[in-house]
């Protein structure tokens, strides 16, 4: 499996195209309006979806939302950086229970417990990094298994703080202004408030010159050495950062279902969101989103529908996607007429 | 003469019994254009990666700038301006020709680390002048992957340059390309400051010959002669170990030539 992106893919990023350099103003203006209008109708869809969906809708929408800023936290490590990881969902479970601890012992007001989660995140990231970021290829998929277990483990046993495999229940809604959210309209919106600005700023750190960096790394590491770049200090900081990303959308999710269960931070998380992200076509981001939507809803929607056969559903859905698309969904953008750029490479 | 930039004293590479790199020894002044020639397995390539700092050296010192080097990790030295271009051209691929020099070149433009992708423009403005340097600049947008060979080897030239090099360290900058190209490269490197100490490998004699203000003959990892260009011509144990075999070769016309094996 091959989950290093192919060349190029990186190429129909959300309004990724700064090659032109600061381009003559029309073109500029029109590529804004052709990328930033359908990313505003979307928002506005996104935004009022509530006014006419059913209670559960939005909280189908509100999951899809986290898993999609969980995803695209992963995209940083696996379709930018070239670090396929199968331990995220351990950054995303000590956001989770972060978030839900703070929220039962000292305040749910809004935005205090997903911060504390996206710090508390990123600061597990930077424990377990510094390790996991020195191997490379099998050795980092295996290093970060292991690190997923442990923190499965870990939620497992410390039961007095966790609740162990009861799961830390009881977890208090969130709080704007004293008044606690319980509508699922309403904690649906801090959900895409909060993930918006995940996915900015996710964005900003891909299309940063950190961002390219990240990228050369992914295509050329003994080449970024000689260039004077330290591999070891970027992926690092990347790995931190896509661990703090992955806390926030785990603080999110705590304040969402209210209750967090070991298998949160568990390996079947971890895979299913490197499924999405897969999926999705990594090094993209907004694939990713997608392939999160497509995991959400086939297993959370249609898998109670099937007698429990959710994952036999999602496993062929893989299958059939890696064949039909083998850069994933965001492959199929490269196949938009009018894309100037083949997505081939070589001609 | 003036400052020594570069100083390898006593500077070996073993594999094995096998000494690739056998104590040598080479002072480069600041501002030179040293040449370093030798017949194929003469250990051009590994010093030159001894001094990069890829590979270790297995004994001896390397000295920049009088600041011993000898144990900073590879890109250490490439911040303290060592840079190179490679003999096999590694670029990055799946990115337009600009987006590679820009990688380099944002380390020496950077504006505070800015977030903000487009807070770049003296590293934008530093890559174009480049490419109009080095004649590639209608290929700016142009995938990596779909540049023919030459143009690759423009592309290498114009990212060791956009590092801001001290040392440049070119392994066979000419190979592969056209004459029109080569003599274009030839002019570019002529054209550089007296800042950039430049240290070059090439087979082509008539670039060697046409940049060079000292030339260093390595055979069998050993240096057999330093010199100027005049003398290492009229040096007879020369002539015997490169350009002989060389023609002998030529003469002979050989298969498996010396003159063939340009790798």
């Amino acid at each position: 499996m091959s989950v290093v992106p192919d060349s190029s893919t990186d190429a129909s990023g959300v309004g990724a195209d700064p090659r032109t350099g600061p381009a003559p103003g029309p073109s500029r203006a029109a590529r804004l309006a052709t990328r930033g209008i359908p990313l505003l109708v979307l928002l506005v869809l996104l935004a009022s979806a509530p006014l006419f969906a059913a209670p559960f809708t939005a909280n189908t929408l509100s999951r899809i939302l986290i898993f999609a800023l969980f995803a695209v936290s992963l995209d940083l490590l696996v379709g930018i950086t070239g670090l396929p990881s199968l331990g995220h969902a351990a950054y995303f479970g000590v956001g989770a229970y972060t978030a839900g601890l703070v929220s039962i012992h000292w305040t749910s007001a809004a935005p205090v417990p997903v911060l504390l989660a996206a710090a508390v995140g990123a600061l597990a990231a930077v424990a377990t990094g510094w390790l996991a970021v020195r191997s490379g290829g099998v050795y980092f998929l295996m290093l970060t298994l292991a690190i997923g277990e442990l923190v499965h483990q870990l939620a497992q046993s410390l039961s007095s703080v966790t609740g162990g495999s009861n799961g830390l229940f009881g977890i208090p809604s969130v709080r704007i202004g004293g008044e606690p959210l319980t509508l699922a309209g309403y904690v649906y919106w801090y959900v895409l408030a909060v993930a918006v600005l995940g996915f900015l700023g996710l964005w900003l750190v891909a299309r940063s010159p950190f961002g390219a960096t990240l990228r050369g790394i992914r295509d050329n590491e003994p080449r970024m050495r000689s260039l004077g770049y330290s591999p070891f200090r970027y992926k690092y900081l990347a790995f931190v950062v896509a661990g703090g990303f992955a806390g926030l959308a785990g603080g999110l999710f705590a304040a969402l279902v209210r209750i967090v269960n070991p298998s949160d931070a568990g390996f079947t998380t971890s895979a299913l969101i490197l499924l999405a992200v897969v999926l999705g076509g990594a090094g993209t981001l907004w694939g990713p989103v997608l392939g999160a939507a497509v995991v959400v809803l086939v297993r959370d929607t249609f898998g109670p529908q099937l007698d429990g056969h959710g994952p036999l559903l999602l496993g062929v859905v893989f299958v059939v996607a890696v064949y039909v698309l083998p850069r994933g969904f965001a492959g199929l953008a490269g196949l938009v007429p009018g894309r100037r750029r083949s997505t081939g490479g070589t001609a | 003469m003036s400052t020594t930039l570069l100083s390898l004293s006593g500077v070996s590479r073993h594999y094995g019994a096998l000494r690739a790199v056998d104590d040598v020894s080479i002072d480069v002044p600041a501002g030179a254009r040293h040449a370093l020639i030798g017949p194929n397995g003469a250990g051009k390539s590994t010093l030159f990666k001894l001094v990069t700092g890829s590979m270790p050296v297995s004994a001896g010192t390397v000295t920049l700038d009088g600041t011993d080097i000898t144990q900073l990790p590879e890109h250490q030295r490439a911040r303290r301006g060592v840079s190179q271009t490679l003999q096999h051209s590694s670029l990055f691929l799946s990115q337009s020709v600009q987006d590679n020099v820009l990688l380099a070149a944002q380390r020496q433009h950077r504006s505070r680390r800015s977030l903000l992708p487009r807070r770049q423009a003296a590293a934008r403005d530093r890559v174009r002048g480049l490419l109009v340097d080095v004649g590639l600049e209608a290929r700016a947008d142009t995938p990596v992957a779909a540049l023919s060979h030459g143009e690759r080897r423009q592309l290498e030239v114009a990212i060791a340059l956009a590092c801001e090099p001290k040392l440049l360290l070119l392994d066979e900058p000419a190979a592969g390309m056209s004459p029109a190209e080569s003599s274009r490269l030839v002019g570019l490197l002529q054209s550089l400051p007296a800042s950039v100490t430049l240290v070059i490998v090439e087979h082509d004699l008539d670039v060697v010959f046409a940049l060079a203000t000292s030339v260093t003959v390595l055979h069998l990892g050993q240096v057999l002669l330093t010199g100027s260009p005049d003398e290492v011509r009229a040096s007879a144990a020369v002539q015997e170990a490169y350009l002989g075999t060389g023609r002998e070769a030529l003469f002979l016309d050989h298969p498996g030539s010396t003159q063939m094996e340009v790798s």
